[in-house]
């Protein structure tokens, strides 16, 4: 995969860009290193301003401050048509007017001296989106998922050294969604090409990419693999953003210790901070567990909700020594069969203290 | 942000698509500065001027408020204008409550029945009421000894020319009316008469508003009616005429031309104000309001609109009769002769070429720079200030009736120290006065046109690095076709028929017909008059019959997209 | 499928399209061209325009090196027209204009002396007193009255003998004149009323008829025109358009009233910035020829400016010419803008219309 060696030597580096519309600061600072053939997602909520660098890199939107490196070359200043990127927008902005097969050659006129080599790299093109057989018709004869692929391949069409794609799956419905993420990665893994996807959807962005830029208000929060942005969340936003989470208020009440009204809890990543912080503890469903008796951080609670979510079952859980506080805990269908999990029962669960997420109280 | 002070700011270097696009605005900017901006400049400083040019403050003002033969003229003007558009509202607003709100048959012959008189040139209601209703008139009796040479016969004409305004406007805003407000009202327990004071007059309140805004503006500032009909009288903008073209006073044309501005300002800025309303009104989930079947009222909104349509067709019916008639009301032979204008006071076959040729002009330049314009306006980035410049320049014409734009010309070109004086009396100042003239609503579809189109076709193209002329070409034209086509023709007919503005500005060689319509009348010689305002029609009917057929033939050519 | 256009034929492709653009523009602005270099002659005048292809027809043939342009309007038009361009005429010959109007002009300068080839043969009457002459008379024109006799057997109107029966009480409302601010024909009526009656009479004279106008005019063919259709029977005009309009079938008589007739002289006279002098003085020299007086400037017109050519006119009694008045020209030229000033203030500001 890409993440790794390759890093040391970025082939888009983004250094210092800031953006600002009048008074209002749309990039605040960003600094980034993408290497060569990585799949890099920007996530966040909408107006985080994903978009806005994304379009700073495609030289659309400039940015006011900073500066944007392309395989070595500033390209800060120039305008899209000096630079080296393909773009594929949410809309897809296909021309309505004209076939497939001029859709995906329109960039080509210039490029390919023949008209033969023109017509066969639209030919391949379309292969490649396996749309061999809808050349001649037009965009609005085509099904959402065809027309993003003819989006898809006009943009590759002049073998750009950065794929840029601007939410491009969000306008299609659930299943094809889900067809072309599949899509999408192998064929970018397939040409190697550099690609950077602007999404707002966490699912999207952890399936696809090889690392996750989280942004929030103009500034990014955190960056890594999918793995290290859900499993080691590096602010409250982003374990928030990420999945679902408990966020508890709590104490620190000793080394390693934090407490939660009369539960007390050991908190590994504690060691050092001063008694009496307030911090917020933070677990994801799933790493509630039911406990043996001996377990650590193992405390009773009392099932207050259930909500069945088909393979799984979701429980609002209140535990008996922190009554005004309730956690959200998640069971596998046999798990919770086993357990015999009860509306109004009552349950003995742990908190693994490897799994708890502290961030100061803000 | 202190972080963004630190870096050093990024000037974006420009493209050479940039830079052509930068050339262009500039370019439609500074026509938009000279044949708008600076006639009207001229005009405005002209009313505060002697005749030496020199500056007399508002002496001039002063001194047309206490001539009573002229101040009198601005509470006639207001009293037909308010007249006229109380009556052509309400009218209007019954018409179009049928169309949209009723399922009475032949709803879409109804709308365009009411969009005949567009086709017209004013002065045709001005003759055809004559024949009418004047001393010797067909029908004088229903007058019941009342003259129709003055108010009434002012009132009735306008009346005519200004409704399909009124019912284009009030179609609209009955259409967007939200259909699930009226199912609301009926779960409620709402009856009728109680749905359409709580549901319909509320929607469509901005839209009454504006239709009177509207017709007041084209009233107060219609030469044509009260020139043929009005007898002796007076009104402002026949007083412009007099001043300017009668006595070359042009400090007193420029006065009456300034107070014409101020009711076409206000309903400028109040139907600004309306579209802002009206279109938050509809909602993204609105559901549109379908009419249910009522053979009472079906039939009662089917009885007025023909009559009203009725009315609008003998209008057409008796001016093309008087056109044949040897020697109205004596020798009722029909003959040709009065289609001979080269015989004629004031006209001649040659006016009407001249039109024809005039009114291509304008359709095919005025389209051209319309278009273009309202491409850079749209779909640019960069230069925001020169763009907001443009944007606004392209509204101005909406606010300035083509009599105060006409005049406004005339004293721009007329003076012999502006390089541009070489227009004056050419056929180019006339298709540039009736594009500036119409502009603003040409400009506008462009603008819709594109507003339509996906965003980033010019930024998927400057990825592609493609130029932007060839998308504009091979994309953004041919897509926006029908809107294009729309717009010539609105410019073709609106040229075919003007008089305000280029009543003025005409020349012995560039004579045309809509004026030779006016001179005909004004020696008397009527029915030529009558004749040469219906080869306007019978054009302007041809060219829009011509532009349907040529529409679905493009379309079918360069369309095919529209076709699933 | 449309096959995108290769870039090399951007070139040729602008060459057309900026041909196509300047065809489109020398179109537009008219540009000279095509035939051979004539000259062109801009004309002002006040004749009424059914007459003018024949004026034209005739020079051209005679001189065909020389194109005419008419300029036309009503004689008020006309006049306040030169008047705005005085510091910069733009007209080469004014022609056809009221001699009260032309003789206001040639006061402030505007005209250039000449005397056209045959100027002895017309009578004295029909000219500029100075040698060589500033304005030269072409023929005259003089007021009548259009009476629809149907309308009036209708309604009873007796025939009108004079101006002063214009006043009675009968004809309210059956009146129409031309407005003299816009109409020669308008201020022949109001300056000979001046003559007639004495100034202060005069204005009381035309209190009393404005009593009894329909409504005024803008230009002096349409009271006999209204006349014609019965629209208002009585039309105050002039005996041109009364001859032609009775000849054309109109059910009207053409009354002359007996305190005799207003008249003006259509005349010419060459501007004195013109750049086109020598066409000018051909067309000047053209208008005074026999031919032309006794042919062109015959139709309908009785009086002409050269003595024995004058034809009867059907409609107009044979001693018409005994009928006009001793008009004092210079009088009505130097009082033109005071006298219309004064109409304005009384007439122009009742504007109801009366009924």
């Amino acid at each position: 995969m890409a993440h790794g060696a390759d890093r040391k030597k970025p082939y888009l580096r983004i250094e210092g860009v800031n953006k600002s519309f009048g008074s209002f600061h749309a990039l605040k600072n960003v600094t980034l290193d993408i290497a060569e053939r990585e799949f890099v997602c920007f996530l966040g909520p909408s107006g985080c301003g994903k978009t806005t660098l994304l379009r700073a890199i495609a030289g659309l939107d400039i940015q006011t401050t900073g500066r944007i490196f392309q395989a070595g070359r500033d390209v800060s200043a120039l305008p899209p048509s000096a630079r080296d990127v393909g773009i594929v927008f949410q809309s897809y902005a296909l021309f309505p007017n004209l076939s497939v097969i001029d859709n995906v050659g329109y960039g080509l006129a210039r490029r390919s001296t023949t008209r033969e080599s023109r017509r066969g790299r639209v030919a391949e093109l379309l292969a490649l989106v396996n749309l061999g057989e809808h050349g001649a018709k037009y965009p609005a004869q085509l099904s959402g998922g065809q027309q993003q692929r003819v989006a898809l391949a006009r943009a590759l069409a002049t073998s750009p050294g950065l794929l840029l794609l601007d939410e491009p799956l969000s306008a299609l419905d659930a299943k094809v969604r889900q067809y072309l993420r599949g899509e999408l990665r192998a064929l970018q893994r397939k040409l190697g090409v550099t690609t950077v996807m602007v999404t707002h959807d966490q699912e999207e962005a952890l399936t696809m990419a090889d690392r996750i830029v989280v942004m929030n208000a103009g500034a990014i929060e955190q960056v890594g693999t999918p793995a290290e942005i859900y499993g080691t969340p590096s602010t409250a936003f982003v374990a928030d953003f990420i999945g679902a989470m408990n966020f508890l208020p709590a104490s620190v009440s000793g080394a390693g210790r934090a407490r939660i009204e009369g539960l007390e809890l050991h908190v590994p990543a504690l060691n050092g901070t001063v008694m009496g912080t307030e911090i917020t503890l933070c677990c994801r469903p799933e790493d509630i567990v039911p406990a043996d008796d001996g377990a650590a951080n193992a405390f009773d609670t009392k099932i207050s909700a259930i909500e069945f979510l088909g393979p799984n079952l979701r429980a609002t859980l209140v535990p008996k020594d922190a009554a005004s506080r309730s956690l959200t805990a998640e069971f596998s269908a046999t798990q919770s069969r086993r357990i015999g999990i009860a509306l109004g029962g009552t349950l003995r669960v742990a908190m693994p203290g490897d799994r708890l997420h502290v961030f100061a109280r803000r | 942000m202190t972080a963004i002070a630190a870096g050093e700011r990024v000037r974006p270097r420009a493209s050479r698509d940039h830079w052509a696009m930068a050339a262009a605005l500039v370019l439609i900017a500074a026509l938009l500065v000279i044949f708008v901006a600076l006639p009207l400049y001229t005009l405005l400083s002209k009313s505060f001027e002697n005749a030496d040019g020199g500056f007399v403050g508002l002496a001039n003002f002063s001194k047309f408020l206490t001539t009573p033969a002229l101040s009198i003229s601005i509470s006639n003007s207001l009293q037909i204008a308010l007249a006229a558009s109380f009556i052509t509202t309400s009218l209007a607003f019954v018409y179009a409550y049928a169309i949209t709100r009723s399922q009475m048959p032949l709803r879409a012959l109804f709308k365009g029945l009411a969009l005949l008189p567009l086709l017209a040139p004013s002065l045709l209601p001005g003759i055809s009421l004559v024949y009418l209703f004047g001393n010797k008139g067909l029908v004088k009796e229903w007058l019941m000894g009342e003259s129709i040479y003055g108010p009434i016969g002012i009132v009735m004409g306008e009346v005519f020319y200004t409704f399909p305004h009124a019912v284009m406007i009030l179609v609209t805003a009955l259409s967007i009316t939200d259909g699930r407000l009226y199912e609301a009202a009926e779960v409620l327990g709402a009856g009728t008469v109680r749905k359409f004071f709580t549901v319909t007059v509320p929607a469509v309140r901005y839209g009454l508003v504006s239709a009177f805004f509207v017709v007041f503006t084209l009233v107060v500032t219609d030469f044509g009616i009260p020139k043929v009909i009005g007898g002796n009288y007076n009104v402002l903008a026949t007083d412009v005429y007099k001043q300017v073209v009668g006595r070359n006073d042009f400090q007193m044309g420029a006065v009456v031309g300034m107070i014409l501005l101020l009711p076409a300002l206000l309903a400028f800025a109040v139907d600004r104000l309306v579209q802002r309303k009206q279109v938050a009104l509809l909602s993204a989930r609105a559901v549109p309001y379908i009419a249910k079947k009522s053979p009472g009222f079906d039939f009662a909104v089917l009885a007025f609109c023909a009559v009203v349509s009725l009315a609008i067709l003998s209008m057409f019916a008796m001016a093309a009769c008087a056109s044949f008639v040897k020697l109205w009301p004596y020798n009722l032979e029909l003959v040709w002769k009065h289609y001979d204008f080269d015989l004629t006071d004031g006209g001649s076959w040659t006016s009407f070429w001249n039109s024809i040729e005039m009114s291509a002009l304008t359709a095919i330049f005025g389209t051209a720079v319309v278009f273009a314009g309202a491409y850079l306006v749209e779909k640019q980035t960069g230069f925001k200030k020169l763009r907001g410049v443009v944007q606004f320049l392209c509204m101005i014409p909406m606010a300035v009736p083509g009599l105060v734009l006409g005049v406004a010309y005339i004293f721009f070109f007329v003076d012999q120290a502006n390089p541009l004086h070489v227009l004056y009396h050419s056929m180019a100042i006339l298709v540039i006065n009736t594009v500036a003239h119409f502009y603003t609503v040409a400009h506008l579809t462009a603008v819709t046109a594109l507003k339509q189109m996906d965003g980033e076709f010019e930024a998927v193209s400057a990825s592609l690095q493609v130029p932007v002329w060839r998308t504009f070409r091979r994309v953004t034209v041919p897509v926006a076709m029908p809107a294009i086509l729309d717009i010539s023709l609105y410019l073709f007919v609106s040229a075919m028929t003007t008089v305000s503005a280029v009543v003025f500005l005409y020349s012995p060689n560039t004579t045309l017909a809509s004026v030779a319509v006016l001179n005909m009348d004004d020696a008397g010689d009527v029915a030529p008059a009558a004749a040469m305002a219906m080869m306007i029609v019978y054009t302007c009917i041809a060219v829009r019959l011509a532009h349907a057929v040529l529409s679905r033939a493009v379309l079918a050519r360069t369309q095919a997209w529209r076709r699933r | 499928m449309p096959e995108p256009m290769p870039e090399m034929n951007l070139g040729a492709r602008l060459k057309v399209l900026a041909a196509g653009a300047a065809l489109a523009l020398a179109t537009a602005f008219g540009a000279p061209g095509g035939a051979a270099a004539k000259t062109e002659l801009l004309v002002y005048t006040a004749i009424e325009a059914d007459e003018l292809p024949g004026f034209k027809a005739a020079f051209e043939k005679e001189v065909p090196d020389i194109e005419i342009k008419w300029v036309r309007d009503s004689t008020g038009i006309v006049t306040s027209k030169l008047l705005a361009e005085k510091a910069n005429p733009q007209a080469d010959i004014v022609w056809g204009l009221a001699a009260t109007s032309l003789m206001m002009l040639a006061d402030q300068g505007y005209f250039q002396a000449y005397a056209p080839k045959g100027l002895d043969k017309l009578d004295a009457g029909f000219r500029d007193k100075a040698n060589p002459p500033m304005w030269v008379g072409q023929r005259a024109w003089a007021a009548a009255i259009c009476f629809n006799t149907v309308e009036a057997a209708k309604k009873n109107l007796p025939k009108p003998e004079s101006w002063k029966d214009l006043t009675k009480a009968v004809y309210k409302g059956a009146l129409t004149m031309p407005n003299p601010n816009s109409s020669g024909t308008g201020y022949l009526d109001v300056s000979s009323w001046l003559q007639l009656f004495g100034e202060q009479e005069g204005w009381k004279y035309m209190d009393q008829l404005h009593e009894n106008m329909a409504w005024y005019t803008h230009s002096g063919s349409k009271p006999c025109r209204q006349a014609a259709a019965g629209e208002v029977p009585i039309g105050i005009a002039f005996d041109y358009r009364a001859a032609k309009t009775k000849a054309d079938g109109a059910p009207i008589d053409v009354v002359l009233p007996k305190e005799g007739l207003g008249w003006d002289m259509e005349a010419f006279a060459i501007v004195k910035t013109t750049k086109k002098l020598e066409a000018a003085r051909k067309f000047a020299d053209w208008s005074i020829t026999q031919s032309v007086m006794e042919n062109l400037y015959t139709k309908g017109y009785a009086l002409i400016a050269m003595p024995g050519v004058s034809k009867p006119v059907a409609g107009l009694p044979a001693d018409f010419s005994k009928l006009l008045i001793k008009n004092d020209f210079a009088w009505a030229a130097k009082n033109r803008d005071r006298i219309l000033d004064e109409w304005r203030k009384r007439y122009d500001a009742k504007s109801e219309p009366k009924s």
